[in-house]
């Protein structure tokens, strides 16, 4: 490992532009780090869409209310993984959860994410799913489903009418403490890049906000490609409304993120201070594919101009699902460039602000591309069995 | 099923903003006091400091190389605890900045010598943060600030993160490629302990650097900052290092 290291860097040595910091030759934060805050942001988006049926009822969107939560737990669960495996030593993680240190903001990490994992998402999905379960546990046809749905019942095999309407109210009080907790979990990741001075890249404070906006906008194009591929699979008609809403809600996220953006691009131009020149040159250099042509253009504009067509024209049913999945896919691939360039792109140039180092993506070894594929796959491996074990579609009549 | 009514969210979210707002107009007053703050180092004793004159030093790199020793860093040319940056700055204004393998291989000939306005060399390690960065993010306390001044790192509890190394304005840490855990100058803390000067200092020839008490109005580092104009490096970072030079350039970064 140490050696693999050592031979990347020294290759590394030839490529410096300018002059860096000699510690900074090596990138710290890999390609697991752009994932981080992808699969969060992802989890937050996801979950916002489903609070926005429960919280403030809009009924259209119920199609995809449960497939949403499920689409949430999937990847927070997945989350924390690339944190953990870029360690240095992933055996001491646990000392964030036993010492936290009270000033920083990795430290609320696990504080963050467990609150949403267990009194959010675990909580509501189970009230949300409890009627079902129970109805399941008695009738499902597989045994070891059964088993696995009379566990989830907690014990309870027999609830009443009263208690599922006190579910209903403990599950509408949890979306409603959960809305701010989707936002906070992403907007927390937001910070944890924004509070860095040291990096003229990083540090703003609208950090947060973008993080949080194209979060939403990735984690509802997630669901809209996720719905329509499982209407697609289940051979059942998709719901226009509810998808027409969906768009609508993913062209607001996405029009504010990049506003926000460029908002933050300019106002960097204008105060033009010390660091603007090496911020400019990367924007046109090393960031120039995937910031101008892959976020800018593919990732932002396009979405905007198609899924903004469909608002002001009215087309086709057919010509609307495609202009649906194009955005949301460019959409997806845009964040994650959104994601590259932010925490890779920041560590390109030196905080001497003289120089740049470079970023060599090996394909093998524990931060490389495999790896980071096979962790982005994850997440669906575990929707799958989500989707398995929880349908969030009616099941097929059991009781036959 | 009766859904929260939007007002009904909206009173409660105003209730919890006001009643932030109501905290936080109060707390002006209280920041207001704090203005002037007294050096730590009247109330601590010892209270370590560390000085570089820029024009004594004449980028030899013994120091890069004791430094290396004394603290087992990995000989490669990407890890350094501390090493001598040269400046070399032309008549027309162009800046070139230099240090190979942190100094340790020389500096290569300066070409067209006649247009060479000024040139010298600046050593740089841990700057020894007041309000260390580092220290703030270190999200386990594994970085920390010793009662007398000094930012270390527990090796054995640092999870290697690297978020230390990110937060650092003047790339002083680097993660270590055997221990897989952050390192960076400890102001030869070990040495300092038992009275000695820390290797660097002890083998500059020409004593560019020193490293003394602060709370002691006698010493080295005290009649340094007295007796002379002295700057710290990125001081708008609210950093409030102290390791201070005398003799910087507006060009050193």
């Amino acid at each position: 490992m140490h050696d693999a290291v050592v031979v990347a860097l020294r290759e590394t040595l030839g490529k410096v532009t300018g002059f860096i910091y000699p510690n900074e030759l090596e990138l710290q934060w890999s390609i697991l780090i752009v994932l981080y805050p992808y699969l969060t942001g992802l989890v937050a988006g996801a979950f916002i869409l489903a609070s926005l049926e429960r919280v403030f009822n809009v009924k259209v969107l119920k199609p995809t209310y449960r497939l949403s939560l499920l689409t949430a737990l999937a990847f927070l669960v997945i989350a924390p993984l690339p944190l953990q495996v870029h360690l240095g030593h992933p055996e001491r993680s646990f000392n964030i959860l036993f010492t936290p240190n009270p000033t920083s903001a990795m430290a609320m990490f696990g504080f963050v994410y467990l609150w949403y994992l267990m009194a959010v998402l675990l909580l509501e999905i189970w009230l949300d799913y409890r009627k079902d379960i129970v109805g399941w546990a008695d009738s499902d046809p597989s045994w070891l489903k059964r088993l696995i749905y009379k566990v989830m019942t907690l014990g309870v095999f027999k609830p009443t009418a009263k208690s599922f309407e006190i579910d209903d109210k403990v599950g509408r009080a949890l979306t409603v403490i959960g809305l701010p907790s989707a936002i906070l979990l992403h907007g927390y990741v937001g910070f944890i890049f924004g509070s860095i001075k040291a990096n003229p890249w990083w540090s703003t404070p609208l950090m947060p906000i973008i993080f949080l906006f194209s979060a939403m906008a990735s984690g509802i194009a997630g669901v809209l490609l996720l719905y329509m591929f499982l209407c697609w699979a289940r051979d059942v008609e998709i719901e226009m409304p509810c998808l027409d809403t969906v768009a609508k809600y993913f062209l607001t996220a996405v029009i504010i993120a990049f506003s926000l953006e460029m908002l933050e691009t300019v106002q960097k131009a204008y105060e033009a201070e010390e660091h603007f020149d090496i911020l400019q040159l990367l924007i046109e250099g090393k960031l120039y594919l995937s910031l101008i042509v892959v976020q800018v253009w593919l990732g932002s504009l396009m979405p905007i101009l198609l899924v903004g067509l469909t608002q002001l024209f009215e087309l086709p049913d057919k010509v609307r699902k495609v202009f649906y999945a194009v955005s949301g896919s460019l959409s997806l691939v845009g964040i994650f460039a959104m994601r590259w360039n932010v925490v890779v792109g920041g560590q390109f140039f030196s905080k001497s602000l003289m120089g740049f180092t470079t970023y060599k993506l090996e394909l093998a070894g524990r931060e490389g591309l495999f790896s980071a594929f096979v962790i982005s796959i994850l997440p669906l491996v575990v929707l799958g069995v989500l989707l398995w074990l929880l349908p969030p579609w009616e099941k097929k009549p059991a009781k036959a | 099923m009766q859904a929260l009514r939007r007002r009904d969210f909206l009173r409660i979210t105003a209730g919890a903003a006001a009643s932030l707002l109501a905290g936080a107009l109060r707390a002006p007053a209280a920041w207001a006091e704090k203005f002037y703050r007294e050096p730590p180092w009247r109330r601590k004793k010892p209270y370590w400091g560390f000085g570089v004159d820029v024009d004594k030093c004449i980028g030899c790199a013994r120091c890069v190389d004791a430094c290396k020793t004394e603290n087992d860093v990995p000989r490669e040319p990407f890890y350094f605890r501390t090493w001598v940056e040269r400046y070399v700055i032309r008549k027309d204004g162009e800046v070139q900045i230099e240090a190979p393998n942190g100094g340790l291989d020389g500096y290569p000939r300066v070409e067209d010598a006649a247009t060479v306005a000024k040139s010298f060399f600046v050593p740089k390690l841990c700057n020894l943060c007041e309000n260390s960065p580092c220290v703030q993010v270190c999200p386990v306390g594994a970085t920390f600030k010793t009662e007398d001044g000094v930012v270390l790192i527990d090796k054995k509890y640092c999870i290697g993160c690297r978020y230390c190394i990110q937060a650092c304005p003047y790339g002083t840490r680097y993660f270590h490629p055997v221990l897989q855990v952050a390192d960076k100058c400890s102001v030869c803390y070990h040495r300092l302990k038992r009275g000695l000067v820390t290797a660097c200092v002890e083998v500059c020839p020409t004593g560019a650097r020193m490293v003394g008490d602060l709370s002691d109005p006698e010493s080295n580092v005290t009649k340094f900052r007295e007796n002379n104009r002295v700057q710290a490096l990125k001081a708008n970072m609210g950093t409030e290092p102290k390791l201070v030079y005398k003799g910087l350039d507006k060009e050193v970064r």
